[in-house]
């Protein structure tokens, strides 16, 4: 039985989902994040399921990509219950949706989600006359404590043996008119065959005039095109308002009805962390904190990184010469031994003390709910480089991992801001890049520098904006976002996300890094690293780096932090000063953040912006990387 | 006083009366529960021109200038 999980944005869908299907998929406090759907295959209740997540999406429309795939995927046919993820602090609105979703014909459970919200708000719901209402099993959920979630999957289960299909509400009756005239004229119809969805669905979709099936109707049928624009016009005369917002009227005073009805409201509970707002979000102290919050934030990440480093390195770095007085260093063996242990040594020393701080904090400011409060203060900002508010979710996803960066572009609405926002987020110095940033720059130069290429990359970033936005000129029509309320993070659920976000580097990049590390010791055996490092020369010595550097930039193309790796092992040690001059340091760093995308982002840019796109980025960054990498050796 | 909503000052009250521009902007603001008739409290305004902060049934929802611009309200007294 495949059981999907629908709702608007932030209702708790994923948190519903993880909590059946162990931590799979990431949950945040920010609308929108579930970009693809996620599908588990669970044993529960003695019974094996299919569970999937798909996007939040606020209505059915066609307005935007989650949205469509979403309505695409319930209406294929392989679903057999509909669970609607329902945030019952927000049941008016939500009930919106609720009643799109019943005339999609499907097997539906409402689930009433966080409820204990709901009751701090002082909204308390009588869920039997719901259910009668509605014509369909309602369960109370909290999903954060696990609460109902058996009682929601044994409802569900249930309904999907059954079989029985929730069947859409009325309207008002001038408008139910309009429908059953429509549904005459639609009558052995070929095309309304063809697109094998319920024909209220496909009525309602032609009166609000949805892009999507207008489009194919007025391609295939122009008579029953032109009947149905009648229709329309017929509608926005008698109500004095466009057809689509007489549809979406009916269905908003049906759901405020409903609610009046279900529901009684009280007093809300006013909690302290309600005030934050009052100051993160202030006109002017927001700023305050919101540049206090981010220096603390690296800060900590820097710190913690640099106290398990230093002694881990020093560790391994006595290693290689102990070994070295066992076995000649002179042998094959020795350069594949020494080899797998200056990769295992980068993971464990150089990379992951620096990782994790940078994950987890990353994962509590999701959870409490700072993303959209930073898209709030900083639209202004974006504006300025042609984008709006939003975008600064991606970029700052982009600080963890440009994949998932790249992917969140999908909540911008329109295609150019998805395209300028995902080619300045490959800019953005990932997780990896920061290693590198840190264990370098900052551990061997000084802390300020390593600040200071953090402001320089958002002014190339700023830069390079607002370039991409003056040769694409197109007016954004601005930011529409909600600012959910504020949730103090679970321990466990932050520990998983990062634990979930760490395991890309533990078990993909890890394995890759310690392959690399041999491959470039069995190099340096067979003197092969030369011929590299000779093809690189014109480069390396543009850039004013040693020659050896020539080799690590194509594994940095692998993967960021494997040219640092890479470099200290070509460089021969690990006490990066003794070789290279800070400047050199410098312009290395700055040259690795910018130049070509990692292969995983290469890859997802393919599929998110297509193949002309990426090879446009794929030179623009190698462009710009030499273009600052020679200022940064001669002003550094 | 009939005004846009961009203009209306923090803390103050209105009523949705109209919402121009296009289907898209009125199909997410109708997502999101802003429709006319609708009563909206401003809670926040930003500096340089930046978005405003709403509340509507009881949610915050962070609108850009351009935006706000489009939804006629009605502020109430």
């Amino acid at each position: 039985m495949r059981i999907a999980l629908v709702g608007q944005p932030n209702s708790g869908k994923s948190t519903i989902f993880n909590s059946v299907a162990g931590y799979k998929a990431i949950t945040s406090n920010f609308p929108g994040k579930t970009v693809k759907y996620t599908l588990s295959k669970v044993n529960f209740l003695g019974e094996t399921f299919e569970i999937v997540d798909l996007p939040g999406t606020y209505s059915l429309t066609s307005f935007d990509l989650a949205e469509f795939e979403t309505r695409k995927y319930l209406l294929q046919g392989n679903v057999d219950v509909v669970i609607n993820v329902i945030d019952a602090s927000l049941l008016g609105r939500s009930l919106e949706f609720a009643l799109q979703l019943l005339e999609l014909n499907l097997p539906l459970v409402l689930c009433l989600n966080m409820r204990d919200e709901a009751i701090r708000k002082g909204i308390t719901i009588d869920i039997k006359k719901l259910s009668k209402i509605l014509g369909i099993p309602v369960v109370l959920t909290v999903a954060v404590k696990g609460v109902g979630i058996k009682k929601l999957f044994s409802t569900a289960y249930k309904l999907g043996g059954e079989k029985e299909k929730g069947r859409a509400l009325n309207y008002s009756k001038d408008v139910e008119k309009v429908i059953k005239q429509l549904s005459l004229k639609m009558m052995n119809k070929e095309i309304v065959e063809e697109f094998n969805i319920p024909k209220r669905l496909l009525i309602l979709k032609c009166l609000e005039n949805d892009y999507y099936f207008m489009k194919i109707i007025e391609e295939k049928d122009k008579d029953l095109f032109k009947e149905i624009t009648h229709f329309q016009n017929q509608l926005s005369e008698t109500h004095d308002r466009p057809s689509d917002v007489v549809i979406s009227s009916e269905r908003h005073s049906l759901s405020m009805n409903i609610f009046e009805e279900v529901a009684s409201v009280t007093r809300p509970q006013i909690k302290l962390i309600d005030r934050l707002d009052n100051i993160l979000m202030h006109p002017y102290l927001g700023y305050i904190f919101l540049v206090v919050i981010l220096y603390l934030f690296f800060n900590l990440v820097f710190n913690v990184g640099k106290m398990v480093e230093e002694p881990l390195l020093n560790y391994f770095y006595r290693i290689i010469p102990l070994i070295g007085k066992t076995i000649s260093t002179e042998t094959l063996l020795f350069s594949v031994i020494s080899g797998v242990i200056q990769g295992l040594a980068g993971g464990i020393a150089i990379v992951l003390p620096y990782l994790f701080p940078f994950l987890f904090g990353l994962a509590i400011l999701e959870d409490l709910g700072y993303l959209p409060r930073i898209a709030f203060l900083m639209d202004a900002f974006l504006h300025k480089i042609g984008l709006h508010g939003k975008a600064i979710i991606p970029f700052i996803l982009g600080y963890g991992c440009t994949v998932p960066a790249i992917m969140a572009t999908r909540i911008l609405e329109s295609e150019r801001d998805r395209f300028i926002t995902s080619v300045l987020a490959t800019m953005i110095p990932c997780a990896a890049r920061m290693t590198i940033i840190f264990a370098l720059v900052a551990f061997y130069i000084s802390p300020k520098a390593a600040f200071a290429i953090y402001i320089l990359n958002i002014m190339v970033i700023a830069l390079s904006g607002r370039i991409l936005s003056r040769l694409l000129p197109e007016v954004t029509p601005g930011m529409i976002l909600e600012i959910p309320a504020y949730h103090i993070p679970s321990l466990k659920v932050t520990l998983a996300k990062t634990w979930l976000r760490m395991k890309e580097f533990i078990f993909v990049a890890w394995p890759l890094l310690i392959a690399g590390s041999t491959i470039l010791s069995l190099l340096q055996y067979f003197k092969a690293d030369m011929f590299i490092n000779n093809f690189f020369s014109p480069l390396t010595s543009l850039l004013g780096l040693p020659l050896v550097v020539g080799t690590t930039l194509i594994f940095g193309v692998l993967r960021k932090e494997l040219s640092m790796l890479m470099l200290i092992q070509a460089l021969g040690t690990a006490n990066v000063v003794s070789v290279m001059s800070t400047t050199q340091i410098m312009t290395f760093t700055i040259f690795i953040i910018f130049y070509i995308p990692c292969v995983a982002t290469i890859a997802v840019l393919w599929r998110e912006i297509g193949s002309e796109r990426t090879l446009f980025t794929i030179a623009f960054t190698f462009v710009l990387a030499i273009i600052l990498a020679t200022i940064t050796r001669f002003v550094y | 006083m009939i005004t846009t909503l961009d203009l209306v000052k923090e803390s103050r009250k209105v009523k949705v009366l109209d919402i121009s521009g296009g289907w898209g902007i009125r199909q997410r603001l109708g997502g999101l529960g802003i429709h006319p008739g609708d009563k909206i409290i401003v809670k926040k305004s930003a500096i340089m021109r930046g978005p405003i902060l709403i509340d509507i049934h009881g949610n915050q929802v962070a609108l850009g200038r351009g935006v706000a611009r489009r939804i006629m309200v009605e502020v109430e007294e």
